[in-house]
């Protein structure tokens, strides 16, 4: 059994999907006057982030999870509108959607709203999934599943409703939420529809701006859009203000630190960039081989990859 | 024993969950879009055998189980304990009725099977897939029935009472496969 292991996992059908679906981005944003880059996947910083853990290279620093520092910095030096097609890691991520090295296809708009933004995604994910869609904040749509609103309702009650569908012990009111969303709400969501969703938690703003909805709750200005359970992008009304941003890393190592990570060092370079001038901008990040299993109904990442980890 | 994070887990690793060794079955990692991520757990518990279903958050981890898998030979039962001894060691166990659970209806001296031992004594005992068995009782069946349509009951030496055809007789030995309790076929003496 183990002696096949030299073999693809991806079927050469798969291959010859992946190369269709790269020729079809890069031809979608070359006729839109979006200019493709490439920017280091190795590199001194890592995220902050607290549920991001980046692959550390001995003597190097770290494999990128995701260009986005390196992206913004060429926007702050005046790139004008730019995408990327790039390899990503992420330590321990490994499952039936996930693999600790992908690709990702991201991409940053200047002057752009949220909202044109989400309308160019749609416009490229119509290029292989005719659905219709719809937009949902995340607390409409995280209410309708569990009955709670997850910005307003008690938190003692978003824990207890956790515990209840099988969390494990000692999780905070942000994890029962998280907790919910990833088992009960994404599961319930129209296997035959795009879902955007978005307004999220301001907790969970990590590069994005945030604003109050229409009760005065504050929210994140980011979305993501779902096929079926399946998340397939995520974007942000990109934070341009370098105060806050040195905040929102310094907040993350405080995070970090309860849960026991060690921290990372902000990146000094994308904090000199917005303080040089990041242009306002929404930027989307989306994940191939996700795309790659909404568009051709694989169920398993392992189906769209050459050489998953496992055979790597 | 080590411990094992979420990220370790994979089918057939040993751990300790409440007190109770267990063996990981499957290991499902859901993470929302930006948010704290979990590892879904199926776990076999060693002791009992039920399937356990658990949620982790990703990052956590679990004790090592000291358990592994050898190859004993049966020696003897005492009525209390069951007794095996390693063929290459000569070293020798005893392992209780809850550890030889439904392996001892087909138990037959100088057989190997495998045992499962944790902290070093015998958590379950495995029978063979096969043993072969002498019947020391069962209807005299009818002359000249060689299909064995409806078959008939047979006591084996070991206290096993399996299904056999109709022409089988007492002091004959039979192949079993322990895994379904049915008659496979005659040892030719």
């Amino acid at each position: 059994m183990s002696s096949r292991i030299w073999q693809p996992a991806a079927s050469l059908e798969a291959m010859k999907a992946r190369a269709e679906l790269l020729s079809t981005v890069r031809a979608f944003f070359d006729a839109r006057g979006v200019l493709e880059v490439e920017t280091p996947a190795l590199a001194a910083h890592g995220v902050t982030d607290p549920h991001i853990h980046c692959i550390e290279v001995p003597g190097y620093g770290w494999l990128q999870s995701s260009p986005e520092y390196h992206m913004k910095r060429l926007l702050a030096a005046g790139s004008g509108p730019i995408y990327q097609l790039s390899r990503v890691f992420r330590h321990g991520e490994a499952g039936p959607r996930h693999n600790p090295e992908f690709t990702m296809l991201e991409w940053y708009r200047p002057e752009f709203s949220l909202e044109q933004l989400i309308d160019e995604c749609l416009a490229l994910l119509g290029r292989w999934l005719r659905r219709p869609n719809v937009i949902r904040p995340f607390r409409h749509l995280f209410a309708e599943v569990t009955g709670l609103d997850p910005l307003t309702c008690p938190p003692a009650a978003l824990v207890a409703a956790a515990a209840e569908a099988g969390a494990p012990h000692g999780l905070d009111h942000r994890q029962s939420v998280d907790f919910l969303m990833a088992t009960q709400v994404e599961t319930a969501l129209d296997p035959a529809t795009l879902t955007v969703v978005t307004d999220f938690p301001a907790w969970a703003a990590a590069l994005a701006q945030v604003r109050e909805d229409e009760d005065g709750v504050p929210v994140a200005r980011r979305f993501e859009i779902y096929h079926g359970g399946l998340e397939l992008a995520n974007g942000y009304q990109e934070l341009t203000d370098a105060g806050e941003q040195a905040r929102r890393f310094a907040a993350d190592n405080q995070e970090r630190a309860g849960h026991g990570d060690r921290a990372m060092a902000p990146d000094p370079h994308l904090l000199a960039a917005l303080q040089a001038g990041l242009p306002s901008c929404s930027g989307v990040a989306m994940g191939v081989e996700r795309l790659l299993m909404a568009i051709h109904g694989y169920r398993d990442i392992r189906q769209v990859l050459t050489f998953p980890t496992q055979r790597a | 024993m080590a411990n094992y994070s979420t990220s370790e887990f994979k089918s057939g690793l040993k751990v300790m969950l409440d007190g109770d060794p267990c063996s990981i079955i499957e290991n499902e990692f859901v993470k929302p879009g930006k948010g704290q991520a979990f590892n879904r757990v199926k776990l076999r518990n060693l002791k009992s055998g039920k399937v356990w279903e658990r949620t982790f958050k990703s990052g956590d981890s679990l004790e090592g189980a000291d358990v592994m898998d050898v190859e004993m030979q049966y020696l003897y039962s005492d009525g209390e304990f069951w007794h095996f001894m390693d063929p290459q060691s000569f070293e020798q166990k005893a392992a209780d009725a809850a550890a030889v659970g439904d392996a001892k209806q087909w138990l037959k001296e100088e057989d190997l099977c495998e045992i499962t031992l944790y902290n070093g004594e015998p958590l379950s005992v495995s029978a063979p897939n096969f043993v072969e068995l002498e019947i020391v009782e069962t209807d005299p069946g009818l002359k000249g029935d060689t299909a064995g349509t409806g078959g008939k009951p047979a006591t084996l030496s070991t206290g096993a009472v399996v299904r056999v055809p109709l022409f089988v007789q007492v002091g004959e030995v039979v192949k079993v496969d322990t895994r379904t309790g049915e008659y496979v076929g005659r040892i030719k003496g």
